[in-house]
């Protein structure tokens, strides 16, 4: 006779043990929102000062133009073919195509001048006002207001910090019910369910395993994503950590709730992958991950606000960056707490183990 | 319920949309033997078992296992004296033999310990080896180590050598054989004849949702009242009491290929049917003989091979 471990235990030591076994999981749930973050942190850094880039198209006048562009604040000009002016505008390497109309004395700034942008992209806007900017003062023209400009580049304010606890809850959301739906419904398609509710094994103690196990692995994947934004771009938690983590649990266990509910039926991989991207998908679109949700129209927010990833995407920011307290993240706490009951309450209901 | 009855159910139904798949079965196991389900595919086997491991609830009939009905409370309790092993089950791949093993043992509070188990099925040189990379025959054995891990007193055998090599199919008999020998009460499901005659005390042949045979192997030749077949492919016609009235010859029975007669009597029936054969101008294409098996008893019953479709 042997010392006899604990069923709980030993289920959750198998999941583990078959995950990390897994490469490719390892990559999605740990490697993947860190590169993510990576990226996304380079691409939309905040610069010290935005330049807008102008091509000046040659004629006459074009030098004289350039450099009173140049003299500009954060103007870059250049003087480039008509062909090549137009080229660049479309490809979005300038802001703005600025070209001399009538005649001009060489040497001499033109006294017409015609932009060519477009209106919808914000940088030519920016830079078409600019350029007037820069005629005026170079024509010694000044509405007489000094005006002296500040930065504002705090940490807590810029796109990564935004990001951040945005990618902690898109990973807590895709590892949660990959994690759990798809597995077990790969346990059933391999009869495996079959096979452990033929033995004494406590059902409880078998669901209960996947949950712990995404326990464990919670602690890293949300390690993983909020050390890599502090280290990298020094995104600060400005709450408690402690918050953090429970905020962290609640969410993953409404996804968790999810996920058993997908599970609770679904015979087929296929038909487990196709509702898992029902799910996520409008939840990847609206619920602030990567762009504010306040850009859909007001009336929509309510029923995004009601999205499980929603409220975990708000309640994480509200701990990372607005250092709020556990309180002030009541409802999104009540969001989380309903998805995650009511879908295992349901899925506890309907599970089948064949 | 008297102590010597491991298994048994009464009027057992199991009907799936458009099918039944199990139509009034009566059976019962006796502690000790070891009873063989055998018939085609798609007969009902699995069915019948799982409904009797408590793995499907029945639409009519009672099952009574080790003393004890499922649903009534004692479920945990019963599963904690069967080993089961499932038709195409597939254990985790990425877990080791002794992991595998281990985590079966935590199910049950009593039973031998995870390297005993794997000792006995013979795999204790895969020990560490991840499942996916076992053959065929070595997950069959694992599939048996993790069903006698809990020390049952009741083994469900559910087509245990399907598609292993003879040598895969001979250790798993052997494995069978020792568990017996321990005094082991096996159930096991089988569409191979020669399976159930080596390891069934007692067979049960099953067809079409019903048995329409039970009894020792031996009985089950010896009721077809002859105890050579002999296998005829020739493509003219002759009626049936032709054949059956040559001596030596019990009965005679048509077959797609030829006819199937059933011999008391080879030495008396060969030389009269050649006979019979020459006068009729009939011309033979092939001619075998065997021992009547219970693959035999099969077509007798039925008229249709057991490896048919």
């Amino acid at each position: 006779m042997s010392e006899r471990p604990h069923p709980l235990f030993e289920l959750t030591r198998a999941r583990l043990l078959e995950f990390v076994r897994e490469p490719e999981a390892v990559f999605w749930v740990f490697v993947f929102p860190v590169l993510l973050a990576l990226a996304l942190g380079i691409a939309f850094r905040s610069r010290p000062q935005d330049t807008v880039r102008v091509a000046v198209v040659e004629d006459a006048s074009a030098a004289a133009l350039a450099s009173a562009l140049d003299a500009g604040a954060g103007i870059e000009a250049r003087v480039v073919s008509p062909a090549d002016a137009a080229e660049a505008l479309r490809k979005g390497r300038v802001d703005l195509a600025v070209e001399a109309e009538g005649d001009a004395a060489p040497g001499a700034l033109p006294r017409r001048l015609v932009c060519r942008f477009d209106p919808s992209r914000a940088e030519s806007r920016l830079a078409r006002l600019a350029v007037e900017t820069a005629l005026r003062r170079a024509r010694g023209l000044d509405d007489g207001t000094a005006v002296r400009d500040e930065a504002v580049d705090t940490p807590g304010s810029r796109y990564i910090d935004f990001l951040i606890p945005g990618l902690v809850g898109l990973n807590l959301m895709g590892s949660g019910m990959y994690g759990v739906g798809f597995v077990l419904v790969v346990a059933r398609t391999r009869k495996l369910l079959k096979r452990f509710a033929a033995t004494p094994m406590r059902r409880s103690h078998y669901l209960l395993s996947y949950g712990l196990s995404r326990l464990v692995f919670l602690i890293v994947e949300v390690a993983a994503v909020v050390g890599a934004g502090w280290v990298l771009f020094g995104v600060a938690v400005r709450g408690s950590w402690l918050d953090l983590a429970l905020i962290s649990v609640l969410g993953a266990g409404s996804f968790v709730g999810l996920g058993l509910l997908i599970a609770a039926r679904t015979k087929t991989i296929e038909a487990a992958s196709g509702w898992m991207n029902l799910i996520q998908l409008p939840m990847w679109l609206l619920s602030g991950t990567f762009f504010s949700y306040e850009r859909f129209p007001e009336s929509v927010w309510p029923a995004i606000r009601a999205l499980p990833l929603t409220a975990l995407n708000d309640a994480l920011r509200a701990v990372t960056n607005d250092g709020a307290s556990l309180a002030s993240a009541g409802v999104e706490i009540v969001v989380l707490l309903a998805w995650g009951a009511v879908s295992f309450a349901i899925a506890l209901r309907i599970f089948r183990w064949q | 319920m008297d102590d010597t009855v491991a298994l048994r159910c009464t009027g057992l139904v199991k009907r799936y949309e458009d099918l039944v798949a199990v139509a009034g079965i009566d059976l019962e196991v006796r502690r000790g033997e070891c009873f063989g389900l055998l018939g085609p595919n798609g007969a009902g086997k699995t069915t019948t078992v799982e409904i009797l491991e408590g793995l499907t609830v029945p639409d009519e009939g009672m099952v009574e296992v080790l003393g004890a009905r499922w649903g009534e409370g004692r479920d945990r309790a019963i599963r904690a004296r069967l080993g089961v092993q499932l038709q195409e089950t597939q254990l985790p791949d990425k877990l080791t033999v002794s992991e595998t093993v281990r985590l079966f043992r935590s199910f049950y509070r009593h039973g031998r310990s995870a390297d005993e188990a794997i000792g006995a099925v013979g795999l204790g040189e895969k020990r560490n080896a991840r499942v996916g990379k076992l053959s065929g025959g070595q997950k069959q054995r694992l599939a048996l180590a993790c069903a006698l891990v809990g020390d049952p007193e009741l083994l469900f055998l559910d087509e245990p050598t399907t598609g292993l090599d003879p040598q895969a199919r001979l250790a798993v008999w052997e494995l069978v054989e020792g568990f017996r020998a321990a005094g082991g009460t096996v159930l096991l499901t089988t569409h191979s004849m020669e399976e159930a005659a080596r390891l069934a005390d007692r067979v049960a042949i099953m067809d079409h949702g019903r048995l329409i045979a039970l009894d020792t192997p031996a009985a089950l030749i010896a009721a077809l009242g002859a105890d050579q077949i002999v296998e005829l492919e020739l493509a003219a016609e002759f009626a049936d009491s032709m054949l059956s009235a040559l001596p030596g010859v019990h009965s005679a029975m048509r077959t797609s290929a030829g006819w199937t007669l059933a011999v008391r009597d080879i030495g008396a029936a060969l030389p009269a049917l050649l006979e019979a054969l020459e006068r009729q101008g009939a011309r033979l294409h092939g001619l075998r003989t065997h021992e009547a098996t219970l693959e035999d008893v099969f077509v007798t019953l039925t008229g249709r091979g057991l490896r048919d479709e």
